[in-house]
């Protein structure tokens, strides 16, 4: 196979040094490739997400629900086992959660709301409903950063048919751009992207049956976000 | 997946036919647009992305060797393993190689435009292993043995009572009393026998829409969360993707990803949009314990600083599918191969050769709404005009399209003679025509007259000669 | 800018198109007349024959660059170069320079031509801005943008305002107007049933309008939506823009005969 690495880098390099004299070489930008990988740079970022704190809040939730996903608010991290028992019971579906260990108890109360039934950990399929945190939320579209790791296992965004996201209200961001800045500084040495990031955007659907736009094909069907306004250090 | 695209003729008859299909793709046409008109309304910034998007097409292309480089070692320190290989059998080899590392029986897949054009599936039923599609049009398309009719939406072709059919015929365990009446049935009995599949499966195969240089990452698009399961699920992910699909940074994947679903459904973004950077961490609860990219040329190196250099922008988005009226009026399987559409009758030709996807390039009105269109501004109409100059250098072209344009040309560089035989002919058409305006049928130009009359000429001559006689015109 | 004095007239060399040429002359007469009531000094180079797209589009290019040079010989010299077409000035304007990318002595002329190119209603409403047209019509019109002049000449807002001006026309917008029509040049014949389909589905939305004449800025797709109207019975008036906006449309719609028309203006 490094016959193959060879072959096809020499050919790259081959066909961009003649193309060079065609006129196809990189005339689209100054930055150097490296200067580009070393510092990466934000291109054009729509107006749209720029926004003042409660505006940009304002914006998700509707782009959100654009998207087809619920949206509640709650005042604070203990308030969310009582707004999740309110909307399982008002849907109509099992009392019974997998919650990422990341907000597992102590993190958020959940013991406190006696109709449910908690357990955590990663979801095997035999779940109804999962919940987990998001790392940001993009108001531009409406979107959540999932990062999977032990404490949010990726498995709970996708397996159960319900997912239930909580995000503290200053996590919303107004552009995809400024999430990644955020997880650039979190990380160390350049090791800063988890094994899966995870950007969602309102529930699973397909239309791939004469058009007919249907939610839940594979992930969940119903996406549900619960927005913490009280100001929360992430977990 | 064999090539019926010699057969353009009598695909395009049988396409044309099918009222069926007329319904459906009249459905897309009009949908799609109307979704994409809609959501570019509502980003004053689109065209300036669509620029934003070409440029780290363009840069990316002209610094390739050392992106590819660059993405390579950032998979390894990931802890995963790139695969390059030259051709489609180096790719199928590399992919079974690894299937049979891990003592896969079955390997659920992720919808790969990639997969298709190196026809993997095959590849894998032959050596014993079972491939599953995942995405559920992919998955009806496989359980019938066809191929893609639209690089997004692989089964738009068929109705719903077809795809019960298909179930009743392939899902052993169905009783046969099951209502499959509406797609959200259908969608269901699906969704049941997939889950299976996910939760069995030794080895999860996807493509990627894009490859990020700076993390070692490969993006991963899709609506039904079907590839999200596919590589969390199994003990293997293996990543098939062609060379072009690399971009610098993150930053400039998200300005692609601003474009993309717009482009493709008019969705703002599309629902799942993943970012898969090595295997299992340490500490993870899940995810593959081994990640393998298969970076593949296939013709892909051939295509950089040449004619058909910018196609290698392209982001299958399938925005050329869906507002060309050419695939409005015949389809996706009317091409004869895995890709369709503008996009396709530029790629097909240098993927499976000239001499057998001749009709492709012609079969266009180079109306040009294709380029129109698409976010990473790619000149379709040029490229099929290339491919059309070369096989009009090779002699590909037909003897009395030949023998006709040249006379033509002989003609149209002596303006005595054109004009001689410009008179001459209107002339007698004129006189002909006379009674009823236009001709029902006339020698020669049955083309034309099959579906159409024929205007007449204007009685009197031709302008030229009138002009020069000094008339002013309007003279009835 | 030459000829942009207020003594001198500008020069004005007409690419009647060889359509319209042989085809529809009175497009041509329009033109001349649209073009000398704007105070241009028009000329018609005899020379003038093909602007080479059959052979273009078919991947000829050697006899595409011994026409163009034909073209371009005939049409230097004058202060612009107008074409009734979208589609033939788009030839010229965008295709021959790159035709003649490696040819050091032909390329700058081909430029210099493109660069004076015009599509006829674009040049009118852009360059000449074209304000008080003393055209009159009787009915109500659709606009169908042919590919050309939409995507390669920018011409949209353009005929539009120019038929406002029109007294006694109404337009009215077909939904698909910017769809191609099927014509494609040498495509309708190669590919007659894919163009059917197309020039089916043009004429559809077309009869959806109510219209009771189809208007538009080049003659191939004229042509090719005319036939399919006709054949399926449709009555529909047919004409190339030029002749409504000149006032020139005494002559029958395009593929109706001299005695049919009187009837129907008696009864109109």
């Amino acid at each position: 196979m490094s016959d193959a690495r060879n072959d096809i880098l020499g050919a790259v390099k081959a066909a961009l040094k003649q193309a060079g004299g065609a006129g196809k070489a990189d005339t689209t930008t100054v930055v150097s490739a490296s200067q580009r990988l070393g510092d990466p740079r934000a291109n054009l970022i729509p107006a749209r997400g720029r926004l003042g704190a409660k505006a940009r809040v304002d914006l998700f939730i509707r782009e959100a629900e654009q998207a087809s996903a619920t949206v509640a608010r709650v005042s604070s991290l203990s308030g969310v086992p009582r707004e999740v028992a309110r909307f399982l019971a008002k849907n109509n579906l099992p009392m019974t959660l997998k919650v990422a260990p990341g907000i597992a108890e102590p993190a958020i109360p959940w013991t406190r709301e006696t109709l449910l039934s908690v357990d955590e950990g990663r979801a095997d399929g035999s779940e109804s409903a999962s919940v987990s945190r998001a790392f940001a939320g993009i108001a531009e579209t409406g979107t959540l950063v999932m990062l999977s790791g032990s404490d949010n296992p990726t498995t709970l965004n996708f397996l159960p048919p319900t997912h239930v996201v909580v995000i503290s209200a200053s996590e919303i961001t107004g552009d995809y751009e400024e999430s990644w800045s955020q997880l650039r500084e979190k990380g160390q040495e350049g090791r800063f992207m988890p094994r899966a990031v995870n950007w969602i955007t309102g529930p699973s659907r397909t239309a791939d049956i004469e058009q007919t736009l249907l939610m839940g094909a594979h992930g969940p069907q119903r996406l549900h976000i619960v927005i913490v306004d009280e100001e929360t250090p992430a977990p | 997946m064999e090539s019926t695209t010699a057969a353009f003729r009598e695909n395009t008859a049988k396409a044309l036919g099918d009222a069926k299909l007329r319904d459906a793709l009249s459905k897309l046409t009009d949908g799609f647009p109307a979704s994409r008109r809609e959501a570019i309304a509502r980003l004053p910034e689109f065209d300036a992305l669509r620029d934003a998007a070409r440029d780290i097409k363009d840069h990316v292309l002209a610094n390739l060797d050392f992106y590819l480089e660059s993405f390579e070692a950032r998979v390894v320190e990931a802890g995963g393993t790139v695969h390059w290989c030259r051709t489609a059998a180096e790719a199928r080899t590399a992919i079974l190689r690894t299937c049979k590392t891990a003592g896969a029986k079955t390997v659920t897949k992720g919808k790969s435009m990639i997969g298709e054009e190196i026809a993997i599936n095959e590849h894998l039923e032959e050596h014993g292993i079972e491939p599953v599609e995942t995405d559920l049009g992919e998955y009806i398309i496989q359980l019938r043995h066809e191929p893609p009719s639209h690089i997004i939406a692989p089964a738009i072709h068929l109705s719903k009572e077809q795809v019960a059919d298909t179930f009743r015929d392939k899902h052993r365990h169905l009783s046969p009393g099951r209502s499959l009446d509406e797609p959200r049935a259908l969608l269901d009995e699906a969704r049941g026998e997939l889950r299976r599949k996910f939760i069995g499966a030794d080895v999860g195969l996807t493509g990627a829409n894009m490859l990020i240089a700076e993390t070692g990452s490969i993006v991963l698009v899709t609506n039904e969360g079907n590839a999200d399961l596919t590589y969390s699920i199994p003990r293997v992910h293996i990543v098939i993707a062609s060379l072009e699909k690399i971009v610098p940074t993150l930053e400039d994947a998200t300005t692609i990803l601003r474009v993309l679903a717009r482009s493709a459904t008019g969705q703002e973004m599309s629902v799942y949009t993943t970012f898969c950077t090595g295997p299992k961490r340490q500490d993870d609860l899940d995810g593959p314990d081994e990640f393998h990219v298969v970076l593949l040329d296939n013709g892909r190196t051939g295509m950089l600083g040449g004619e058909f250099h910018e196609m290698l922008r392209c982001i299958r988005c399938g925005a050329c599918l869906n507002h060309c009226p050419v695939y409005k009026a015949i389809g996706g399987h009317a091409y004869g191969w895995v890709y369709s559409g503008p996009m396709g009758a530029v790629l097909i030709p240098g993927l499976i050769g000239l001499e057998e996807a001749g009709h492709l390039p012609n079969a266009s009105t180079l109306c040009g709404k294709c380029e129109d269109v698409c976010p990473m501004r790619i000149p379709l109409p040029r490229m099929l005009r290339t491919w059309r100059r070369r096989q009009f250098e090779r002699r590909q072209t037909s003897y009395p399209s030949r023998a006709g344009l040249r006379a033509w040309s002989l003609i149209a560089r002596r303006p005595w003679l054109y004009r001689l035989g410009a008179d001459i002919v209107v002339a007698v058409l004129a006189a002909l025509g006379r009674a009823r305006g236009r001709f029902r049928w006339l020698p020669l130009a049955g083309g034309w007259t099959q579906l159409r009359d024929l205007p007449a000429p204007e009685e009197g001559g031709t302008f030229i000669s009138r002009y020069h006689l000094g008339e002013h015109g309007d003279g009835a | 800018m030459i000829g942009s004095s207020a003594t001198e007239p500008i020069t004005v060399g007409l690419f009647v198109t060889c359509l319209v040429d042989l085809m529809r002359p009175t497009v041509g007469f329009a033109t001349v007349k649209l073009l000398r009531d704007a105070g241009c000094k028009v000329s018609v180079p005899k020379a003038q024959t093909c602007c080479g797209q059959p052979a273009y589009n078919s991947g000829d290019n050697p006899d595409t660059r011994a026409i163009a040079e034909k073209v371009i010989e005939a049409f230097e010299g004058f202060d612009y170069v107008v074409a009734p077409s979208g589609s033939c000035a788009g030839m010229i304007k965008h295709h021959y320079p790159s035709l003649f990318a490696n040819d050091p002595e032909m390329r700058p002329r081909a430029v210099a031509l493109a660069g004076r190119t015009f599509e006829l209603v674009s040049f009118l409403a852009d360059v000449l801005k074209v304000e008080n047209l003393e055209a009159a019509y009787d009915g109500i019109a659709t606009y169908h943008d042919s590919c050309s002049s939409l995507r390669e000449m920018g011409v949209k807002e353009q005929p539009r305002a120019l038929l406002a001006q029109v007294k006694g026309m109404t337009l009215t917008e077909a939904p698909e107007s910017e769809t191609c029509c099927g014509f494609g040049g040498l495509f309708c014949v190669k590919y007659p049933d894919i163009s059917g389909r197309m020039v089916d589905a043009k004429v559809d939305d077309i009869i959806a309008t109510s219209a009771d004449t189809l208007l538009s800025g080049d003659l191939g797709c004229l042509m090719n939506i005319a036939g399919r109207l006709h054949r399926r019975g449709s009555n529909i008036r047919v004409r190339h823009i030029a002749e409504v906006l000149a006032g020139m449309t005494n002559r029958p719609p395009l593929g109706e005969p001299v005695e049919k028309e009187k009837p129907r203006k008696e009864a109109g």
